[in-house]
């Protein structure tokens, strides 16, 4: 029963979608399994509704097949790569739009190398930030006081 | 003979005042009368033949047995097992911090000196800094660190050894009754002779020296371990 009035409703609701990042050709993901989990890569073609072929040629990444289970999309794309484009271009394109240089300044990837940075510390390095954390409160808090009076 | 069949588990197919009437109880115990066991005699009389035999030997009844022990002491099974020295831990070297696990010390981060014949661990706080003595533990309450003092040209005593750490033994035991009306006065302590104090100054120095030389440290050994919401010690570097 499409009538006129139905139309109208289907038009009004058109609009730009929620989603911003989507499985596509050029774009930069993140592994998050396997031997190379925690670098980036990018999606050179897709094979189906399971797996693209992924390539990292400026991260060490090998171009081979991957299951979207065990990557998270991030923002970043290459908008000009071809479908199935080689290694060459990949890289060529990554550098081009300096995406790694983007990627590591990205607050994603800092928090990710400061949480991977906190996990390697040992028992005494844990001593000495727990330390530091402690004296930096100190002095928030006396300059707070001292604002607050003032 | 159970007169009574079972029917199913613990139930029978008689009752209880059939059964007693079956027996026949009523009657009297039945008396039965052992049969009497002839003796036999420890030897008896054989006829043997031949002309210079004498015609009869007297043989025992029951054989003595062919074979027996040359010797009635048993003699203990020997084991072939042997006494296996401690293997160290290969994380555990002298100057490492080790975090103490059990005991009365239990959370405590201390300094290990050296492995004892025992396969005992020698660790010290040093007492100065953390309140630990110079203590024996076993490896398996330990967690080693990855942090080490600097050990280079300390040396520890000799004669801290496992006889060192032996208790004296107690002189002239009081009663339990002696005590039990001591009215509720606290135990008097015994003071920690002086030689002990004296070792554990002697051996504390040169490691408090080398301790003094990394900033943190000393807190960092003053300070207790333990872990906080989120925190998995087989996720932890240590």
């Amino acid at each position: 029963m499409v009538g006129p009035n139905n139309l109208l409703y289907a038009v009004s609701i058109r609009s730009e979608s929620t989603f911003k990042r989507f499985v596509e050709v050029g774009r930069v993901v993140l592994l998050r399994s396997g031997p190379h989990a925690g670098k980036t890569a990018v999606i050179a073609e897709i094979i189906d509704h399971n797996r693209a072929i992924i390539d990292g040629p400026a991260t060490g990444i090998p171009r081979h097949a991957f299951p979207y289970r065990h990557l998270t999309l991030t923002p970043f794309r290459l908008p000009k790569l071809p479908r199935g484009a080689g290694s060459g271009t990949v890289l060529k394109q990554l550098t081009s739009e300096g995406i790694v240089e983007k990627w590591n300044k990205s607050t994603w990837a800092t928090k990710r190398t400061a949480i991977e940075k906190r996990k390697s510390l040992n028992d005494f390095e844990r001593f000495k930030t727990f330390v530091a954390k402690k004296s930096r409160r100190d002095v928030v808090r006396k300059s707070v006081k001292a604002a607050k009076k003032a | 003979m159970a007169r009574s069949k079972t029917l199913s588990p613990h139930v029978g197919r008689l009752s209880r005042s059939q059964v007693f009437a079956k027996r026949g109880l009523h009657k009297g115990q039945k008396k039965s009368e052992k049969l009497a066991v002839p003796e036999t005699p420890l030897t008896r009389e054989v006829s043997v033949g031949g002309e210079k035999n004498g015609s009869t030997r007297t043989v025992p009844t029951s054989k003595a047995p062919r074979y027996y022990p040359a010797e009635d002491v048993r003699k203990p099974k020997k084991s072939r097992k042997t006494i296996v020295p401690t293997k160290l831990r290969p994380s555990i070297t002298p100057g490492t911090v080790l975090i103490l696990l059990a005991g009365r010390f239990r959370g405590k981060r201390v300094v290990f000196l050296k492995q004892l014949e025992s396969g005992l661990l020698l660790v010290t706080g040093p007492f100065r800094v953390n309140g630990v003595p110079l203590r024996r533990v076993n490896q398996a309450y330990v967690i080693a660190t990855s942090t080490k003092i600097d050990f280079e040209g300390i040396t520890i005593d000799e004669k801290i050894n496992d006889a060192y750490f032996a208790k004296a033994p107690i002189k002239g035991r009081t009663s339990a009754e002696e005590e039990f009306f001591a009215e509720g006065k606290p135990k008097e302590k015994e003071p920690i002779p002086e030689s002990k104090a004296a070792d554990q100054k002697a051996v504390d120095k040169a490691i408090i020296a080398a301790i003094r030389e990394e900033e943190y440290l000393a807190k960092y050994l003053k300070a207790t371990f333990g872990l906080t919401k989120g925190q998995y010690p087989h996720q932890l570097k240590f």
